[in-house]
């Protein structure tokens, strides 16, 4: 119980995945609570390898990491982007309201 | 030992009920600083463990980049007043007992990976010579990523330049009425388009036709 371990680390990451797996599934509001939750599942898969590197010591994982922070960097600014170009088209960006492609 | 397991039960705790937040709180503007308040408890988790240079990176990238940008689009898109009705809209009866149902079969699969895991025997004596434990992390991270990932980081720093000029191409758009450079009628004007010679008679003056 008092012993933090590797399974410990990895239930968070697991926790927080689903979190945001939910926080896309069920979203009906904005298409930026999306995004955000597409970064606590990004964060989730930080924590695996960090923790993964840590208890292994094996510095690969951190590395990984670090290039996973640079690819949601980016991934976050184009997103926005996108958003704000949608917004300024369309005049919303409730999710429900976004039904060009009729999926 | 036991300080070390009730700071980490503190930050998850602080840091699962702030995902919760980021996904359910009406507000959006609210969701962001849930955004950031998970980001910085993941972050003070990290240098728990070990890993100082990710978690200070971490606060630096998310915190004070990424949560920004958040806080600006929101702001200047105007749906921070939105209410988020996930369980009242009108015609979505459907979706959320199914999203809940893969959500819950993801959870429950990533569980059982977890419970039923197990190191191979031989690993840490494998890997356990990629970390000099005599220098800090910073220090190693900095020796081996510039050496032996020193391509990957190139691409990475490619990927960031091509992501900063597509949001600017995406965002930018022309208006009307804005007076701006020509840069090439500018550059490529000659000498006898600006610069005429004129005798001037004494007591005349000149006329100048622009």
């Amino acid at each position: 119980m008092f012993e933090v371990s590797l399974g410990h680390y990895l239930t968070l990451g697991a926790i927080i995945f689903t979190i945001g797996i939910i926080g896309i599934f069920l979203n009906r509001k904005n298409v930026i609570v999306i995004l955000m939750s597409i970064e606590l599942i990004l964060l989730a898969v930080n924590i695996n390898l960090v923790s993964f590197s840590i208890f292994l010591q094996d510095l690969s994982g951190q590395i990984f990491t670090l290039f996973i922070l640079t690819v949601a960097a980016a991934e976050a600014a184009i997103g926005l982007a996108i958003i704000v170009v949608y917004y300024r088209n369309a005049g919303t960006i409730r999710v429900e309201e976004i039904e060009n492609l009729k999926g | 030992m036991l300080a070390h397991a009730i700071f980490f039960y503190f930050f998850s705790f602080v840091a699962i009920i702030s995902a919760i937040m980021v996904t359910v709180s009406k507000n959006t503007v609210h969701s962001v600083f849930f955004l950031i308040l998970d980001f910085i408890s993941i972050s003070c988790l990290f240098i728990m463990i070990g890993a100082e240079f990710l978690g200070m990176i971490m606060l630096i990238v998310y915190v004070g980049a990424v949560a920004v940008l958040f806080l600006f689009v929101v702001m200047m898109l105007n749906v921070a007043q939105q209410k988020n009705q996930w369980f009242k809209s009108s015609d979505t009866s459907t979706h959320i007992p199914i999203g809940l149902i893969v959500s819950l079969i993801i959870f429950f699969e990533l569980i059982i990976v977890i419970g039923g895991w197990k190191y191979k025997p031989d690993i840490i004596e494998n890997f356990s010579d990629s970390l000099i434990s005599s220098s800090t992390n910073t220090h190693t991270i900095g020796s081996v990523l510039y050496t032996e990932y020193i391509h990957l980081f190139q691409i990475s720093g490619m990927i960031l330049l091509v992501a900063m000029i597509g949001a600017i191409v995406l965002t930018f758009r022309k208006r009307e009425g804005v007076k701006r450079q020509n840069y090439f009628s500018q550059i490529s004007r000659e000498k006898n388009q600006g610069v005429e010679l004129v005798e001037v008679k004494s007591n005349e003056g000149v006329k100048i036709d622009v």
